[in-house]
Formats: structure tokens, C-alpha cells, sequence
């Protein structure tokens, strides 16, 4: 597949950056912050995007998604990237319903990617149990119970846990810690007994909480495919999920980066526009090229999603490892260059950085992402 | 079968029939590849027959014109070749700064007449070239130099002194920057002249690198005659040329950024061990050998996509800016890295032990990347000029 957007990808991307740059700025999601929104990002927005199609923009056509593929969800992520737009892109499109696409039974998806591609349901991933991304090292138990199971378990990092209505949720049902069989994947209602939600305030304010399944009985269709077999459907969604969040941060780091540059041409100190100094240009310079890289790795990494290729955890985690060493240094360069004014909450600038940092370490950050490259490449 | 397959047999067949068993081994380092010339450097004598053979069907440079004694091939012919010549492992049968440097800038500026004169002999192997730019005060700052022509009716008289220009003592042929006119700035006044190096006006000496080799010359012109023929382009305007030229030479050297096809973080496994886990044992070495092969891949990638978008005609983006800069610093890590891994014989110098010192001379010329054809310091001001628009100081 050729390193170029297609005609309907390039629409798809100005579309986006129109709606996105109008309606979910980052103006609004500082409202949102200090408004303290009960729903945490804005629900006539989100139904506006909904109606767009971009709720079901890479779920298949027969189940009612555009079939836009990856690489069109992409490049809305990156757009919701540049503006820092709050909505469920991430938790619902980008991993809800890949997961339900690739570790759900026949009737699972029928019953759920019609009604999330309709933006009507939220569904999300409880993964995370430790401080850190360690999808192997889950200890979570589910156990058979009669016809069905019963589960226990508290999972961190739930994204938009508190308005979400179904939890993929990942349980050991044999194996111990560590290993990667065993693992089996459940779908759980919101509102079903012994569920409890608490939504966490986040650095970056966005939707996030810790979810408590106090022995929860599902009965037996709420397992997501083979039992102790979610091991291969819960890679790949963790790798289409990081490619995602590599497009969103590859738009934080443009947006970021554009930024300084802008200001780096307005600020006057010593009777010098500041982006004349050349230790300030060389930086720029450097950065610049860094997302270029950046730029290239993310357009391979969501072809490689389309493709169906066979270089995806390769190149899943090439993508996340570079985009969380870029997004890095712009947001720091960002706040360094702007000076003082960098550091107040008045100025947009420091926004970059807090989102940055979440989706970051959200399903693995650059340590686990270039330990992991560096295993798929075979050392 | 379809034209490109039809080419592809052919092509096939014709490689098996022609390239020698001994130029289907990789070449060793720079010293090994072929730049012809009329005294060509010959190791082995099947080296000018591959070369004579692929002129003789235009595919020393198969995508210049038939005319000028290239192949004529399209972009998809010509990838075919390659892939044909990289199945059996065939060597390059010529590279020379002829083919890199002066051929594209001729195509683009020469006359009718240049180009049937100099092209062919190019594509031939006949006549190597050196590119004369560079002055003891005049190197990134290049517009400013000073060696002279004086205009004397059919051609000019050149005095000055150039430096660094590679291969001089080997070249037959100069393309030369000279200063025909001192009135206006200091871009206006350059003149692009092509001359023969085998005259009693010129001489070369050679200079010895820290890698231990002398590629490299000071190059002195004492009444040097230059035909005016041999005039590239309008008098004066020369610098518009150089740079053209300079664009060529930055896309080859960025080439060196291409990551090797074994990973050398496999290397260091063999060498160095794994741990239980299949790691490299040595787990500070594993990380620096894992961000410089995703920034290796990455780099690829980005070559990839701007090939890409101009074959989609979006026209050569600001990413290409990058490319000189990134690669040569990336090949300087490589370079590096080759020394942690490889360890005790990668800082031999000489003897049989240590491959005559192969890794630690490539590691020494590879500091030169970063300095030749334009600095990564002068390529970061390009990029935060002309691409960020910055201003100047
Ligand atoms: C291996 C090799 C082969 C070469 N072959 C040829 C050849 O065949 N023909 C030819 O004509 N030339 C050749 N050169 C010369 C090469 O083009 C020059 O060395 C190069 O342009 C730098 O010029 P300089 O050596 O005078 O360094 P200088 O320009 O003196 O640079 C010294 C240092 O100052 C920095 N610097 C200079 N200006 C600036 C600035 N504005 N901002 C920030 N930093 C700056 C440089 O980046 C560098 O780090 C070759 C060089 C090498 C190393």
C-alpha cells in the first residue's frame, strides 16, 4: 500500500479537522474541566460525530459502520489529537469495538457494533490492574459457576468508565499471573449487580475510572469467544488500540510543535525575535524532523491494520514507542519555549502536555512499547 | 504476459547469461565499488567487463535517456533491473560522482552539445569526475568563493585553490565553481565550469583522513584553461546550478541511512548472548540498539512516503528537508553502535584479525556524513529557514 491518503481519506481528515477545530477545542475542554462535567465530554457533540458516521467509521459495513477502515479512524484520532477533543473515539470506536470485533461471539456483534456504530452504546476495556500496562500479568479471576461465571475484580484505567454501558472485561479462568493462555474475555453491563464505578480525576482531565466487579455472576453468553483463549483477539485489539493513540498523539505533537513555532515568531527578547536564535532554531529543526518520522511510522503502522499484515505488533508498537519519545520532547519543548507563560494554566500550551502523558501510558507506555519492539526484531 | 513481465524474463535471462560469478558478491566498502575513468583502480579484471557490458545496454544509469547512453528505462523498468540484479546478488557495475552529481545537473542545464559530449563517456565508465566547490575559505559558507576566471575569448584561465575535492588525483574530468565577476553579492558572479584535469595548470595532492586513506585532495589551479564551451548555463549564474546539484549530492549521501538487513541488535545476541528470556543479555546496549533500529525504520518509512507522494503527484514535500541531516546521522550511530557490538576487533586497526580495520575506518568515515555536501548544522538552518520560516538573526 502506497505511504499516500486516498481522496476519501484526505475529505475524511478536513471534515474532521473542521467540525473538531469548531466544536471541541481545546476552549471546550477546559470548560469542561472547570465545569466540572458531570459526563465528561460533550454529548451533543459527540451525537453530531455519532450522526457523522464517525462512531462506526471503522466497523464493517454490515454491521452498520462506514468501513472506513484504521487508517480512516486515524486520521479523525488525529485531529481529536490536535484539539484534544473529549468524546469516546478512544475508549468505544478506537477499543470497544475492536475488541467486540475480534474477541466476540456472532450473536456479541451483531447485538453491539450496530448500536455503538449508531453512537447509542459505550462500550470499553477493563484491562489495567497494576500501575503499569501488563496485559499478560492479569490476576483477575473468573470462575465457572453453574451454567455461567462469576467474576471478581478491580480494574484501573478504564476509559470512560463512569458513562460506559458494557465492560469488556479480561479474567484469568486458569493459568497463573504472567502467562498468556488463560486468559478469557466477558462482557458485562454496566448496571449488572456488584459493578461499581469510580470515575478518577485524571492529569489531563479526561474520562477515566477504576471499576470494581465484587462477584458478579454472568451467565454463560457473556464470555467473548473460547474460554482461556482471548490472548490473540486481546493483542491485536491492544495493537490497533495503540496505533490509534499513536495517530492522537502524532496530532498533540503536530498541534504542539505548530504552536511553538508560532510563538517563536512573535516573542521579542533582546531586541530579537526569539525564533531567530539559532540554538532555539536547531531545536525546532530536530523536532521537525522527529514528526516527519513520526508521521511515516503512524501512516505504516494503520496501513499495516488494514492489510492485515503480519508486521502489526512490530509495527504497532514501533509506532506507540515513537510517538510517546516525540510527544515527549514536543509537549517539554513546548512549555520550554514558551517561558514563564508556558507554565500558567491560562495558556493552552500546558494542556498538551498533561493529555499527552495519559495516552502515553494508556495500554503501554515507551518502556514497554521499545522493550517490546525490540523482541518482535528479534533481540 | 504483460510488458513489465515480458521485460522482467528478459532481464532475467540476460543477468544469468552476463554478470560474472565474481561480481555477485556484495561489495566490501567504498574502495571496492568501480568508478572507471581512463585509468580505472582494478581489482579484479571482471570488474570492467560487467561494467562494459551493462553500458553497452545502457544500464550503468538505466534511466537517462538512450541518446545520452542511459537505458531509457522507466521508473518501473528500472525497479525491475534492480530487483533482477539484487536476486542474484549483482554488484553495481559503475558508481561514480558522473552518474550522482554532474549528470542530473547537465540533463537539467547543460546545452544540446554538453550533454552528447559528456553524458555518454559517462555512462561508459570512460571518464570519472570530481566536484570542485569547496575553499580553504569557503565551506559551508560556499557562496563565498574565490577562485577566479578570467575570460580570454573562446575560454577562461583559472587560478585559485580548491580543498576536500575527493578523488581529484584519480578524476579525469572538474565540475568547478569559479567567480566570474567580483561586482555583485556574493551569489551573483558564480560560473559552473566543466575542465580536464590532465593539464599543467592543475595539480592535486592528496590529504590523508583519519580513516587512513587519502580520497581526498587540495587541488590547485595555476592558469588552468577552461573551453567556454564547457560553460554550464549562463555566465554568473552558476550558483542556481550548484545548488541544483547539491540536492542530488545530499540524496545520495542520505542513502548511507538505510538500515542494514540483518539487525545488529541480533548481532549482539550472537556475539554478546540472551538471557532466559531470549533478551540481549546486556540490557542498557538492547535499548540503544532498539531506538536506533525504530528510528532507522521510521527513517525508511518516511523515504518510502515521499517517493510515494510524488509518484501520487503531490510534489516533493518539506519531509525531503530532512533527509541529508537524518540520515547521515543516523548511519553515525550505526556506526557507533558497531563498536559496542563488534568490541575488541571493531577498533583494529590493520592485519588480517581485524579485516585491515574495515569497522573502525567505516566508523571514522562516517563522521565525515555529517560534514560533506553541506553540514547537519547548515542542513537545521535550511530547515528552520525555509521550511519553519524562522527568521534570521
Ligand atoms: C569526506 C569529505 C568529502 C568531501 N568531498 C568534497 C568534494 O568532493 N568536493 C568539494 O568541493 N567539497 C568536498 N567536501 C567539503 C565539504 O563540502 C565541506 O567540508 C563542508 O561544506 C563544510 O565546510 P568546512 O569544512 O569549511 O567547514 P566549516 O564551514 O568551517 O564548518 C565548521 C563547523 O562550523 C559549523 N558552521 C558553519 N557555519 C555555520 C552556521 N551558519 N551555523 C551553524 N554552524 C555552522 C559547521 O556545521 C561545522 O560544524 C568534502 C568533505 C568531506 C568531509
Amino acid at each position: 500500500m502506497a505511504l499516500v491518503l486516498n481522496e476519501e481519506q484526505v475529505m475524511l481528515k478536513d471534515a474532521a479537522a473542521g467540525f473538531l477545530a469548531e466544536r471541541a477545542t481545546v476552549a471546550h475542554q477546559r470548560a469542561l474541566r472547570d465545569s466540572e462535567d458531570t459526563t465528561g465530554f460533550d454529548a451533543a457533540v459527540w451525537k453530531e460525530m455519532a450522526e457523522m458516521g464517525w462512531a462506526g467509521i471503522a466497523i464493517p459495513e454490515e454491521f452498520g459502520g462506514l468501513g472506513y477502515g484504521y487508517t480512516g479512524l486515524g486520521l479523525v484520532l488525529e485531529q481529536a489529537g490536535r484539539n484534544l477533543s473529549a468524546s469516546p473515539l478512544q475508549s468505544t470506536v478506537l477499543v470497544g469495538a475492536t475488541a467486540v470485533a475480534q474477541l466476540g461471539t456472532a450473536a456479541q456483534k451483531e447485538a453491539l457494533l450496530p448500536a455503538i456504530a449508531a453512537g447509542e452504546t459505550l462500550v470499553t476495556l477493563a484491562l489495567q490492574e497494576g500501575a503499569h500496562h501488563a496485559p499478560a500479568a492479569t490476576a483477575a479471576v473468573a470462575t465457572k459457576s453453574g451454567e455461567g461465571f462469576v467474576i471478581n475484580a478491580e480494574k484501573r484505567l478504564v476509559l470512560d468508565a463512569h458513562v460506559a454501558d458494557q465492560f469488556v472485561v479480561i479474567a484469568r479462568t486458569s493459568g497463573t499471573p504472567g502467562t498468556e493462555s488463560g486468559l478469557s474475555a466477558f462482557l458485562v453491563p454496566a448496571n449488572a449487580e456488584g459493578v461499581s464505578v469510580d470515575r478518577r480525576s485524571m492529569v489531563d482531565s479526561h474520562n477515566a475510572g477504576t471499576v470494581t466487579f465484587a462477584e458478579v455472576s454472568l451467565p454463560a453468553d457473556a464470555l467473548m469467544g473460547e474460554l482461556d483463549g482471548a490472548w490473540a483477539g486481546l493483542s491485536r485489539t491492544l495493537d490497533i488500540a495503540n496505533v490509534g493513540l499513536a495517530s492522537e498523539l502524532l496530532g498533540l505533537s503536530t498541534e504542539a510543535f505548530e504552536r511553538t513555532v508560532e510563538y517563536l515568531k512573535e516573542r521579542k527578547q533582546f531586541g530579537h525575535i526569539i525564533g531567530s536564535f539559532q540554538g532555539l532554531q536547531h531545536r525546532a529543526a530536530e523536532l521537525f524532523a522527529e514528526l516527519e518520522l513520526s508521521r511515516s511510522i503512524v501512516l505504516q503502522a494503520l496501513h499495516a491494520v488494514d492489510a492485515d499484515s503480519d508486521k502489526l505488533s512490530l509495527l504497532a508498537s514501533a509506532a506507540k514507542a515513537k510517538l510517546c519519545e516525540v510527544a515527549q520532547r514536543a509537549t517539554n519543548e513546548g512549555v520550554q519555549m514558551h517561558g514563564g507563560i508556558g507554565m500558567t494554566d491560562e495558556h493552552e500550551i500546558g494542556f498538551f502536555i498533561k493529555r499527552a502523558r495519559v495516552a502515553q501510558h494508556t495500554f503501554g507506555d515507551y518502556n514497554y512499547h521499545l522493550d517490546r519492539y525490540a523482541e518482535q526484531v528479534g533481540f | 504476459m504483460s510488458d513489465l513481465d515480458q521485460f522482467r524474463q528478459e532481464t532475467r535471462a540476460w543477468l544469468e547469461e552476463n554478470c560474472p560469478e565474481t561480481m555477485r558478491v556484495p561489495v566490501k566498502g567504498f574502495d571496492d565499488l568501480y568508478n572507471g575513468g581512463r585509468n580505472p583502480e582494478i581489482d579484479h579484471p571482471d570488474q570492467k567487463v560487467w561494467c562494459d557490458r551493462m553500458a553497452e545496454r545502457g544500464w550503468t544509469v538505466p534511466h537517462w535517456p538512450r541518446e545520452y547512453g542511459g537505458g531509457g528505462l522507466d521508473k518501473d523498468e528500472v525497479k525491475v533491473l534492480r530487483e533482477e540484479m539484487a536476486r542474484i546478488s549483482a554488484r553495481s557495475p559503475l558508481d561514480s560522482f558522473g552518474i550522482s552529481m554532474l549528470g542530473p545537473a547537465l540533463l537539467q542545464f547543460g546545452n544540446e552539445e554538453q550533454k552528447k559530449e559528456h553524458l555518454p563517456p559517462i555512462c561508459r565508465g570512460e571518464i570519472r569526475w570530481c566536484q570542485g566547490y569547496s575553499e580553504p575559505n569557503a565551506g559551508s559558507d560556499l557562496a563565498s568563493l574565490q577562485t577566479r576566471a578570467d575570460d580570454h575569448g573562446d575560454h577562461y584561465l583559472i587560478n585559485g585553490q580548491k580543498v576536500w575535492t575527493s578523488y581529484a588525483d584519480k578524476a579525469d574530468w572538474i565540475f568547478c565553481l569559479v567567480r566570474t565577476d567580483n561586482s555583485g553579492t556574493k551569489h551573483e558572479g558564480i560560473s559552473f565550469v566543466l575542465f580536464d584535469m590532465a593539464q599543467s595548470g592543475v595539480e592535486a595532492r592528496p590529504i590523508k583522513l583519519i580513516s587512513g586513506s587519502s580520497p581526498f585532495c587540495e587541488t590547485f589551479f595555476d592558469d588552468a584553461r577552461a573551453e567556454k564551451r564547457n560553460l554550464v548555463g549562463e555566465e554568473g549564474k552558476g550558483w542556481t546550478i550548484a545548488k541544483y546539484l547539491l540536492t542530488h549530492e545530499r540524496e545520495m549521501i542520505s542513502g548511507f541511512g538505510a538500515a542494514p538487513k540483518k539487525s545488529l541488535g541480533e548481532s549482539a545476541a550472537d556475539i554478546m548472548g540472551r538471557d532466559s528470556e531470549g533478551r540481549l543479555v546486556n540490557g542498557i546496549l538492547r535499548q540503544s540498539l532498539a531506538q536506533y533500529q525504530l528510528d532507522a525504520l521510521a527513517f525508511a518509512a518516511t523515504m518510502s512516503r515521499v517517493g510515494d507522494e510524488v509518484k501520487a503527484g503531490q510534489g516533493l514535500g518539506a519531509a525531503s528537508s530532512i533527509f541529508k541531516y537524518y540520515g547521515t546521522e543516523l548511519n553515525k550511530r550505526r556506526n557507533e553502535l558497531n563498536l559496542q557490538v563488534y568490541g575488541e576487533p571493531a577498533v583494529g586497526w590493520d592485519g588480517e584479525a581485524y579485516n585491515n580495520g574495515t569497522l573502525a575506518r567505516d566508523w571514522l568515515r562516517s563522521k565525515g556524513n555529517s560534514i560533506e555536501g553541506g553540514t547537519s548544522e547548515v542542513q537545521l538552518n535550511i530547515v528552520a529557514k525555509r521550511v519553519l520560516g524562522l527568521p534570521d538573526a
